[in-house]
């Protein structure tokens, strides 16, 4: 095992923030709490700036601004060009911060209209067509293939989504043939939930490994 | 103080140990474990394979530093894929923590395989907005992205003449940790623009899109570290994915053990108590 | 006022999302493509929020001399450094070498992951000490969850490599994805699509409110 210390500081700072936060495992100390208020601190500045610059100045100000500029004014703009409207989004996000003055704060609430407005039609038409009208579609498969197997799991693929869909109908009392069913229905969703435990297993073995790959191959150079 | 009484009240900081041993030792004296690579994810190869050289294609990295290990190696490779067929990328990321991340990937991989920066590829950067960005770059990218991830203007680079809206791609590739990312480009894309989608996504979420894969609204999909090692191993590359594997193996078999020691302890206890 | 307005403009601007996503027309498609510019932008304006009520709390803290307020101001030295650095930095503050790219780097990135890594410790202690099979349901969930942990990795294929190839952990691994799991998974999809759309149309009817919670 050969090493070969890095001379980044920027990895030596990484490094030691690291190794702060990994000593939480064995328990809590003032280095994981300087590392953790440290992080804390960074990305709100970090989403502060990031949220500034990338929409606020190139989706709002510069084409407010811009609208000026054009022949005839801001008015004058064709349909379509809906710039001068912007000022609408900019009054609204500024409305946002009203929020901190106890008074005011409804005022915020316009905002938030705007928002969930916006998202609740969004949500709704995206998940009716993504995950209601094509997934239903795609279910209804030929049940008999020709082939044993695939007959099989078409069958087994039937009675598992309609068992399943069963056992979250609560209007009426799990008894009888719907009890049946959603006995049945449990099978699969317990199988449905123990395949989802391996893969959230194997998803968080991954970011150890990887903050372990950083250690070794970034900072102390072993490959 | 029985073995049964022992061993439920021992210190979880061994546990921690011996899987921070498991994942570490592996790392440095690596064991060879051989790969098999599944059918999602030769899909997900083959959907790349069958672009037409020169198509300029859609990458939207979806993650931030949380899903580095699982989500950096795909783009990487996915990267690769596309320079070896001569194929442009315009990348965009959603995720508010993701786009320097990103943005370093993309850097590196350009520049290792020679290609130049707004004219092979271009990292369009972060915009807020979830799913409300994705319906507006329907309607225009670059009034969507006026800016690159660097401050340029997204209209000045060669990459980007002619790129209008999802119909100026044949595919998008959407490597994602969470939300926003593949789920609502299915939800609102998809079905919106018909555009065909292929999907790197973190092993936590990925036994959801089995369903969306079947359904064919995906029709490709890389599911955690072990998708991106598969994938790496099609491509013939030995990246990190790949090296994580082994460790990946032995943790797994010792959480494996983890669960069935624990369910041991609780049975030899109710038997203590019966006798 | 307070409350009618707002809920009668998430009522008109939900029923125009609705409408957009069936009409192509010009009329429709510009006004919701404003709308949608204007949800990106009070979204990017609300993380500032965020980040500025974050400053607010803390400052708070400190001059009140709540507990643990010496490290709310390494959060605050944190928080002022970013933004300072990054409006110094002006547009280009995300290029490869500038200072808030360094920030990012060798702070924010790193610090996250870690955060993240943590968890498999965790997962690791949970499954020794909180996994309980003790109903025949729990012992289903707890054989799928040992097929897909083994079977999704090398060493699954390495201990069962003797046996035809459809019998191999990663192929009953594959199988038990591609169909019990995924009719289950569909299920919730489905199930959970409704639950999505009627929670909509609530919003969008004003039969929601929570949103709106808070003193008038």
């Amino acid at each position: 095992m050969s090493l070969h210390l890095s001379h980044d500081l920027g990895v030596w700072v990484a490094a030691l923030l690291t190794l702060c936060i990994f000593s939480f495992l064995y328990k809590d100390n003032p280095f994981y709490k300087f590392a953790e208020h440290l992080f804390v601190g960074v990305s709100a500045g970090y989403y502060i700036i990031l949220n500034f610059w990338t929409v606020v100045v190139p989706n709002l100000w510069v084409p407010l601004v811009r609208s000026f500029d054009q022949p005839g004014g801001p008015l004058r703009a064709s349909l379509g060009d809906y710039r001068i409207w912007l000022v609408v989004p900019g009054a609204l996000g500024l409305l946002l911060f009203t929020r901190l003055f106890g008074r005011i704060g409804w005022l915020s609430r316009w905002s938030l209209a705007v928002i969930i407005g916006v998202y609740a039609g969004l949500k709704t038409t995206g998940f009716a067509q993504g995950d209601f009208v094509a997934q239903v579609q795609a279910s209804l498969q030929p049940l008999w293939t020709g082939n044993f197997w695939t007959s099989f799991n078409s069958i087994l693929f039937m009675i598992g989504l309609i068992t399943s869909l069963l056992f979250f109908f609560f209007s009426r009392e799990h008894k009888g043939a719907l009890g049946v069913a959603s006995r049945v229905g449990i099978v699969f969703l317990m199988i449905s939930f123990g395949a989802g435990y391996g893969y959230t297993v194997m998803s968080r073995v991954s970011l150890l490994i990887g903050r372990f790959q950083f250690l070794l191959e970034d900072w102390l150079g072993h490959h | 103080m029985s073995l049964v009484q022992r061993l439920e009240t021992f210190d979880r900081r061994w546990i921690f140990l011996v899987v921070g041993l498991l994942v570490l030792l592996p790392l440095i004296w690596p064991v060879p474990l051989p790969i098999t690579v599944s059918p999602r994810v030769q899909k997900f190869y083959d959907a790349i394979e069958a672009l037409p050289e020169g198509s300029t294609v859609l990458l939207a990295c979806d993650y931030d530093p949380g899903a580095k290990p699982e989500l950096v190696p795909m783009t990487r490779s996915v990267l690769r894929h596309l320079f070896a067929r001569h194929c442009k990328a315009i990348i965009t990321c959603l995720w508010n923590g993701g786009p320097g991340l990103v943005d370093q990937t993309v850097r590196e991989v350009g520049r290792e395989q020679g290609k130049a920066y707004g004219v092979d590829y271009v990292d369009l950067g972060y915009k807020a907005g979830y799913e409300a960005v994705m319906v507006l770059m329907g309607q225009s990218i670059p009034n969507t992205f006026p800016t690159d991830q660097s401050g340029g203007i997204t209209t000045s680079y060669p990459i980007m003449r002619g790129i209008r809206n999802y119909s100026s791609f044949p595919i998008l590739i959407s490597i994602s940790a969470g939300y926003p990312g593949t789920k609502e480009y299915v939800q609102q894309v998809e079905g919106r623009f018909h555009i065909k989608i292929i999907a790197g996504v973190t092993a936590v979420s990925a036994p959801e899109f089995y369903a969306y894969l079947q359904s064919g609204q995906l029709q490709g999909l890389l599911g955690g570290m072990a998708g991106a090692a598969e994938y790496e191993k099609l491509r013939g590359e030995s990246g990190a994915a790949t090296r994580g594997m082994v460790p990946q193996s032995f943790a797994h078999v010792f959480i494996a053990l983890c669960i069935l020691a624990g369910n041991a302890v609780q049975w030899l206890k109710r038997k203590e108590k019966r006798a | 006022m307070k409350r009618e307005i707002p809920l009668m403009a998430t009522a008109v601007i939900g029923i125009f999302m609705i409408l957009s996503f069936f009409v192509p027309h010009q009329l429709v498609s510009v006004p919701a493509d404003f709308l949608q510019t204007s949800a990106v932008i009070v979204v990017a304006f609300g993380y500032v929020l965020g980040g500025a009520n974050a400053l607010r709390i803390n400052f708070d803290a400190i001059y009140k001399r709540r507990e643990g307020w010496p490290y709310k101001i390494v959060l605050v030295a944190g928080l002022l450094t970013m933004v300072t650095v990054g409006a110094i930095e002006g547009r280009g503050f995300q290029g490869e070498h500038t200072r808030f790219t360094w920030i990012y780097n060798s702070v924010y990135s790193p610090m996250q992951s870690t955060m993240f890594a943590l968890l498999a410790f965790y997962i690791a202690s949970a499954a020794f000490r909180a996994f309980r099979i003790r109903t025949l349901e729990a012992g289903l969930l707890a054989v799928a969850a040992l097929i897909v942990m083994i079977g999704r990795v090398p060493i699954g294929d390495w201990l069962t490599h003797a046996l035809p190839y459809s019998y191999r952990l990663s192929s009953i691994q594959e199988w038990i994805m591609d169909n019990p799991q995924n009719s289950a998974k569909r299920a919730i999809l489905i199930g959970a699509a409704l639950g999505v759309m009627a929670t909509g149309l609530r919003v969008i009817l004003g039969l929601e409110r929570s949103y709106l919670s808070g003193e008038d």
